[in-house]
């Protein structure tokens, strides 16, 4: 690594500090004459379609189909418990939110919204509110409400824990940091087969498959949220020997709030958007409408399942970012 | 008094039995490769060579010193000196790679996590430049931090914390958030966090630089005040050489990890060990800190109250001088006599001389400052007594050598105002 010094005159630097001395352009540029000219070569040699001669997909498919369908055949009492547990929490939930009357959840999720966020948003609640049930979507969303709800609820099971850990141990980060990105770009349409296979047609592959796209926001930004706390107050905080229990639970966690709220606000915006597809695999609400006026094509319908669950998405949204950001204020003693 | 670093060396097993906190061969290397010992090349390379060479930063190098109990121990030096760094290995907050830290007698730097843990909770607290309180509690309950960290139960950690926010001055404060506060007023809140614990050492790293200079002073009087009521063994970390000089008992000078200088404030002023120092000490008026006895002259004659008044005219003669200073059988100073008042008093036939003195002239303390005893010894042409804090005669003060002095920096910083205005106008 002994770099050594440029003593000497011009004319005495070798070849290679010479072509380091070229301008990055020239380099560059030649590079790519280069490059060009053996592509044209290999064309004109092999022609442009030339194939890779061999095909492992089908072999490493069926690999993968075993492994799925070994799964399915013998953990399926895990499944199963998952599944009743899952159904158990959905069903309490949705029942209790159609047990409500509409008139106390409009005049609450008002009440909450001019609390919140201020009486524009109050107005907006009651009066998109009253349209949807208007409109004859009343069920419809207080179902997909207690779907996002159950959602929401095991993403943050999930997702505050695991940021956690991730926050505390680098391997772990890096490990899990390209998985995250999978889960969240990968088409939902491939796992929503398996989601199928291993609990049926219903609410609980839609939960499953909704969780799995919408869990990633909320580990990260809890992992973050715990990370960005200024390592000034931690080492304080450490100088008067606090434990690390201590320091996780009284100052990392407290301070990462916001920064979580934001995360599971994430997380419940791209749940609403995974309502539809997964009426794909059985989940009803406003997702089945819309899913049903498609088949019929009856755009009208289509329409309004779809604005139904925008004005869900914009209430739950308004809502959730408000209240982090009162907590945020909070922490920082500004307005 | 005559703790210099080479006594300690000499007399080691002694001081250190006595030190409350004693470094020896203090090293911290930061680097991906740091030998496991003590190499020749970490010895001999510099700074530099050891990280172009080897990619190691030294933060601390073979650093050794004591700090007595209940003393205010000063570490300065510029920025990148390692001044924090120690003051952070001695919390092992930053693992040391080499040396011994001992508190107490007991090497922190063999305790294990439960034993550290103990260690910070009971015997330190430390103050930091950045506050580093918690936004989430309000000034009360992060005053009480150190406390329910140690499991203090709530109602007396309040209790405590309170006690403690109210010796900082900010009663009436602990409900609201410390980012609602100034920095002054949370650099209190943090230094209540510290007393709240009552640490046998407080540590503190640059608690007051981030402060307006005059809530700086405002912060460095409230130390001074705390610690005379309280005397608690303090390592205070500062850049600010008049900060050190006000507030330290002893002090070191540290230069690339390195200590260059150990000393008192008197020490360092009138001999800076080598140039770096002397860079520093060139911006401070040493006759603010340098005290009488620096100038102090021994006794032209030693007269005692029992003396016939003709011995007395006979020793001033002797030496020359016109006027004395007489002791009783303690050796305490009791007044001044001049060869005229001697001189009436043996034709008044006295048969000693307590009734020659002269009312006029003022005992000065030897610990004085140079510059405080000004407005006092301008007056005078003749030497002035200059006592100890018992009230002993401990030497002679010739008048002109404080202004000689005061003279001498004035003059010196004039050419500096000048130099640095060339300087500006050349440019
Ligand atoms: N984590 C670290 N890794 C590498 N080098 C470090 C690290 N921490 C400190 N250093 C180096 O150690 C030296 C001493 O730093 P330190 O922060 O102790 O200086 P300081 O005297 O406190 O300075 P300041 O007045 O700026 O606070 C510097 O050269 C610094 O770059
Ligand atoms: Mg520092």
């Amino acid at each position: 690594m002994a770099t050594q010094a440029p003593t000497g005159e011009t004319e005495t630097a070798s070849i290679g500090e010479r072509f380091k001395a070229l301008p990055d352009r020239v380099v560059y540029l030649g590079g790519l004459a280069v490059f060009l000219l053996v592509s044209l070569v290999i064309v004109w040699i092999w022609g442009s379609d030339i194939g890779f001669g061999v095909d492992f997909q089908r072999s490493l498919a069926d690999g993968v189909d075993e492994a799925i369908f070994w799964t399915t055949r013998n953990l399926d009492f895990i499944f199963d418990n998952i599944s009743t547990g899952v159904l158990w929490f959905l069903l309490r939930v949705e029942s209790a939110f159609k047990w409500v009357p509409w008139p106390v959840m409009i005049v609450g999720v008002t009440l909450l919204g001019l609390r919140l966020a201020g009486q524009r948003m109050a107005i907006f609640s009651a009066v998109t509110l009253l349209g949807v049930g208007l409109i004859g979507l009343w069920g419809s969303a207080m179902e997909t409400l207690a779907l996002i709800v159950v959602a929401v609820t095991i993403s943050i099971g999930i997702a505050v824990p695991v940021g956690i850990v991730i926050a505390r141990n680098d391997t772990l980060d890096a490990l899990l940091r390209p998985i995250l990105d999978a889960m969240q770009t990968m088409p939902s349409f491939v796992y929503l087969v398996p989601a199928v296979m291993f609990f049926g047609i219903g609410n609980v592959p839609a939960v499953f498959a909704t969780v799995i796209y919408a869990v990633p926001p909320a580990i990260r930004l809890t992992s973050l949220g715990i990370r960005q706390v200024s390592p000034n107050i931690v080492e304080a905080a450490r100088s008067f020997g606090t434990t690390p229990r201590q320091l996780l639970w009284k100052v990392q966690i407290p301070m990462a709030v916001p920064t979580i709220m934001a995360g599971i606000n994430q997380t419940t915006m791209m749940a609403l958007a995974m309502v539809v597809i997964a009426s794909l695999v059985g989940a009803g609400g406003l997702g089945e409408d819309v899913n049903r006026a498609l088949g019929r094509l009856e755009p009208g319908k289509a329409l309004f399942g779809g604005i139904g669950i925008v004005v869900l998405a914009i209430i739950i949204d308004r809502l959730t970012q408000s209240a982090a950001k009162e907590r945020q204020q909070a922490l920082t003693g500004g307005h | 008094m005559t703790t210099d670093l080479a006594s300690t060396e000499t007399a080691e097993a002694d001081q250190s039995a006595r030190a409350k906190v004693s470094v020896r061969g203090l090293w911290k290397v930061f680097g991906s490769n740091v030998p496991a010992e003590l190499t020749p090349e970490l010895v001999e390379e510099s700074k530099s060579d050891l990280r172009e060479r080897f990619g190691l930063v030294v933060g601390l190098r073979d650093v050794s010193f004591d700090v007595q109990a209940s003393e205010t121990f000063v570490v300065m030096g510029l920025s990148g000196s390692g001044k924090s760094t120690l003051v952070r290995t001695l919390l092992r907050l930053i693992e040391p790679t080499f040396g011994s830290i001992e508190v107490d007698g007991e090497d922190i730097v063999r305790l294990d996590d439960a034993q550290l843990t103990h260690y910070r909770q009971n015997k330190t607290a430390m103050v930091f430049q950045h506050f580093g309180l918690l936004p989430h509690r309000n000034v009360l309950e992060n005053a009480a931090w150190g406390l329910e960290v140690k499991g203090v139960d709530k109602e007396e950690r309040l209790e405590r914390a309170r006690a403690a926010l109210e010796v900082v001055g900010l009663k009436g404060w602990e409900q609201s958030r410390p980012n609602t506060l100034s920095g002054g007023m949370q650099q209190r809140v943090g230094l209540a966090r510290a007393m709240a614990v009552e640490p046998e050492v407080l540590l503190m790293d640059e608690p007051f630089s981030g402060l307006d200079p005059l809530i700086r002073r405002d912060m460095q009087n409230e130390l001074i005040r705390l610690q005379q009521q309280e005397r608690r063994t303090i390592i205070f970390i500062t850049h600010d050489l008049n900060e050190a000089l006000k507030l330290g008992d002893h002090i070191i000078i540290m230069r690339d990890g390195a200590v260059v200088q150990y000393g008192t404030s008197e020490d360092i002023l009138s001999h800076p060990a080598d140039p770096y120092v002397e860079e520093f000490v060139r911006d401070v008026r040493k006759s603010s800190v340098v005290t009488l006895r620096t100038l102090m002259q021994p006794l032209a004659a030693n007269l005692s109250d029992d003396m016939t008044p003709k011995r007395a005219m006979d020793a001033l003669s002797a030496q020359g001088e016109v006027a004395g200073f007489v002791t009783d059988r303690l050796k305490m100073y009791v007044g001044a006599v001049s060869f005229s008042s001697l001189a009436e008093a043996n034709q008044r036939g006295d048969a000693n001389i307590k009734k020659a003195f002269v009312d006029d002239v003022p005992a000065l303390s030897e610990d004085m400052s140079v510059s405080a005893a000004l407005p006092m010894t301008r007056r005078f042409t003749g030497a002035l007594p200059l006592v100890d804090g018992a009230g002993g005669l401990a030497g002679q003060l010739r008048p002109a050598a404080v202004v000689e002095m005061m003279e001498r920096e004035s003059a010196e910083e004039a050419e500096e105002t000048e130099s640095t205005m060339t300087v500006g106008a050349d440019a």
